[in-house]
């Protein structure tokens, strides 16, 4: 018997339309899968009769000779970020508990028409605001990965650490992410998977809670470049629902994808070689500059000089812009309602707030208050948007010299759940290789290289120019096939 | 620049963030290491650089000007709109009383 679990987005889709096996089979293999790791708690809620569902029609559609769509009969975890028609949906937070959305999130429905169906809401940092999976109000989730000889809990990374999580154990064969800073690359890294932002605007925001609203990205994340490739193209289209939405076709990335990397050039940032990155990440780096030469490509060194200023300059304008989108969360319209006896309106707000809002969420929506408050927008807010300018111009001027950039995703791998509460700046820094594409817009992916002495995962970053999703993907494939990435989390859920 | 615990209440109100003394205790020495960190920016020269307004360049589109031209984010939608009110009263959003 076929091993379900086992399989990706392409085996499903291509075993389901030749008929070796059911959608239902699979659906419901998956959701024994689920139903088996709660101690992952990568789900939030688990909705296996969706799941069933759409199997159900891919099953009735192949049997009535129908066309079947791209994701056909593949059950996907969808991040807890997506608004999701009568499912919960909740952003890992505790103001947003019991919302049940009366709509569809573009990003979701599209999985839906291409043939995908849903395991459950994926567990997340709340509203995204995090790098280790630890601000969920509903609790922390635990990676599938352990150190050698270790049972501490380690971290799966954020935000899309749900996400990161199901598809590295294996209770799903794919999962959206949304990437802000890193929160689809980082936990991709942190797991051994891949996990693909695309360029700004490919994939449509409508009915994905904002977090910082010039930066979010929905991605997928799966365990191999093609199924990435697949299910990219099923997320992604114009949607005149979001005004930033690019209005452009969605390349055939599956069928465009080539190893071959003859007469493309790989730019080496230098300024990525940064203090305090760990040995084993530098060593993985030069391998993967061994494996794209191999591929038949250029190696070549860059300069991007602003990198070490992207980071707070993030730090600036994600919290001002989520301080913005989170004044949403007032008490009056969905979601929690905190009213003291006697209090008049304005104490509701504070009180709701007060009490919806996890720590973190709480930190970054004053500091965005306060870099927007009077007297220091110019300082704060003004300057990290020229700085944001600057490290736009250094992809803009390194195009010239390469086609597509390799560096780590993350400078460090997976570390202990808890071990870096105490400072959110130790935190932020896992994200320091990350930012600079989300500043730009730019499609980045991390792709599985290798695992430490440990036993961790490593993953590698690759970074394209706009609208090169495909260049991205390609290298991606040609790390991909030399890396030959087998290694899977033992397991002791 | 520094903040101390009576800034950081006055920011928590403008943010409508009900905390107490303890909270705001907490958060004067986080918000302060953050902004002590983001200082370095000051020594980036932008004299000569526009603050960045679109990360990809696009154009604002306008659409028809039909009523209803998108269903889903059209009118006609109230029950929709109260489906998750926590308060929804005669077809309208509930809140405390405003005016004394």
């Amino acid at each position: 018997m076929t091993e379900f679990t086992e399989l990706g987005v392409k085996d499903i889709r291509d075993g389901v339309a030749a008929g070796s096996f059911t959608a239902r089979e699979v659906a419901e293999s998956f959701n024994a899968a689920v139903a088996d790791a709660a101690e992952l708690n990568a789900f939030i809620v688990t909705t296996p009769d969706h799941a069933l569902a759409a199997a159900d029609k891919i099953d009735a559609d192949r049997a009535a000779g129908k066309t079947l769509g791209k994701m056909a009969g593949v059950p996907i975890g969808m991040k807890d970020l997506f608004a999701t028609h009568g499912v919960q949906t909740t952003a890992a937070s505790h103001i947003l508990e019991g919302f049940k959305p009366e709509y569809e999130s573009t990003v979701s429905q599209n999985l839906w028409n291409a043939g995908a169906g849903m395991l459950g809401k994926l567990n997340l940092d709340q509203f995204a605001m995090g790098s280790s999976n630890e601000t969920s109000y509903f609790g922390n989730v635990n990676s599938p990965w352990r150190k050698a000889g270790s049972n501490a809990a380690m971290s799966p990374g954020g935000s899309s650490g749900g996400s990161s999580a199901a598809v590295a154990s294996r209770i799903a064969p794919a999962a959206t992410g949304t990437d802000t800073g890193g929160s689809i690359r980082q936990p991709a890294a942190f797991t051994g998977i891949c996990g693909i932002k695309p360029t700004y605007g490919r994939c449509s925001r409508w009915g994905v809670v904002a977090f910082a609203s010039s930066l979010d990205q929905a991605g997928p994340m799966a365990r191999t470049v093609e199924d990435c490739a697949i299910m990219l193209e099923a997320m992604a289209g114009f949607d005149p629902k979001d005004s930033t939405s690019l209005e452009m076709d969605v390349p055939a990335w599956e069928a465009g994808l080539s190893a071959d990397l003859k007469g493309k050039k790989v730019g080496i940032p230098r300024e990525y070689r940064m203090d305090g990155t760990d040995d084993a990440i530098l060593k993985s780096w030069e391998q993967g500059k061994e494996w794209l030469r191999d591929a038949g490509a250029e190696i070549v060194d860059i300069s991007l000089p602003h990198t070490k200023y992207a980071l707070p300059a993030y730090y600036i304008i994600a919290p001002a812009e989520a301080s913005s989108n989170l004044a949403r969360y007032d008490g009056v319209r969905y979601g929690l309602r905190e009213l003291p006896e006697g209090a008049g309106l304005q104490d509701m707000y504070a009180a709701t707030r007060s009490a919806g809002f996890g720590d973190e969420v709480k930190r970054r929506i004053l500091i965005g208050t306060y870099v927007l408050s009077a007297g220091f927008y110019d300082a704060y807010y003004n300057q990290a948007q020229k700085v944001r300018a600057l490290v736009a111009r250094d992809f803009e001027q390194a195009w010239a010299e390469c086609d597509v950039i390799l560096a780590p995703t993350t400078p460090t791998p997976s570390f202990p759940l808890n071990s870096l509460n105490d400072d959110p700046l130790t935190m932020y820094l896992n994200d320091v290789f990350a930012v600079p594409a989300s500043l730009a817009g730019l499609p980045a992916m991390s792709v599985p290289a290798t695992l430490t002495e440990d036993g961790l995962p490593l993953g590698l970053q690759l970074v394209g120019k706009p609208f090169d999703e495909q260049g991205v993907l390609n290298a991606g494939l040609a790390i991909q096939q030399r890396a030959n990435f087998t290694a899977k989390p033992e397991k002791w859920w | 620049m520094s903040v101390d615990k009576a800034t950081v209440a006055k920011i928590a109100s403008l943010a409508r963030i009900k905390m107490g003394d303890e909270e705001l205790e907490r958060m004067v020495p986080e918000l302060n290491g953050i902004l002590d960190w983001v200082e370095q920016l000051g020594e980036v020269d932008t004299s000569a650089v526009q603050p960045m307004t679109a990360v990809i360049p696009n154009t604002l589109r306008l659409r028809d000007d039909v009523v209803d031209a998108d269903p889903l984010t059209g009118g006609g939608k109230r029950d929709d709109v109260l489906a998750n009110a926590p308060a929804a009263e005669h077809g309208f959003f509930g809140v405390p009383k405003v005016i004394e």
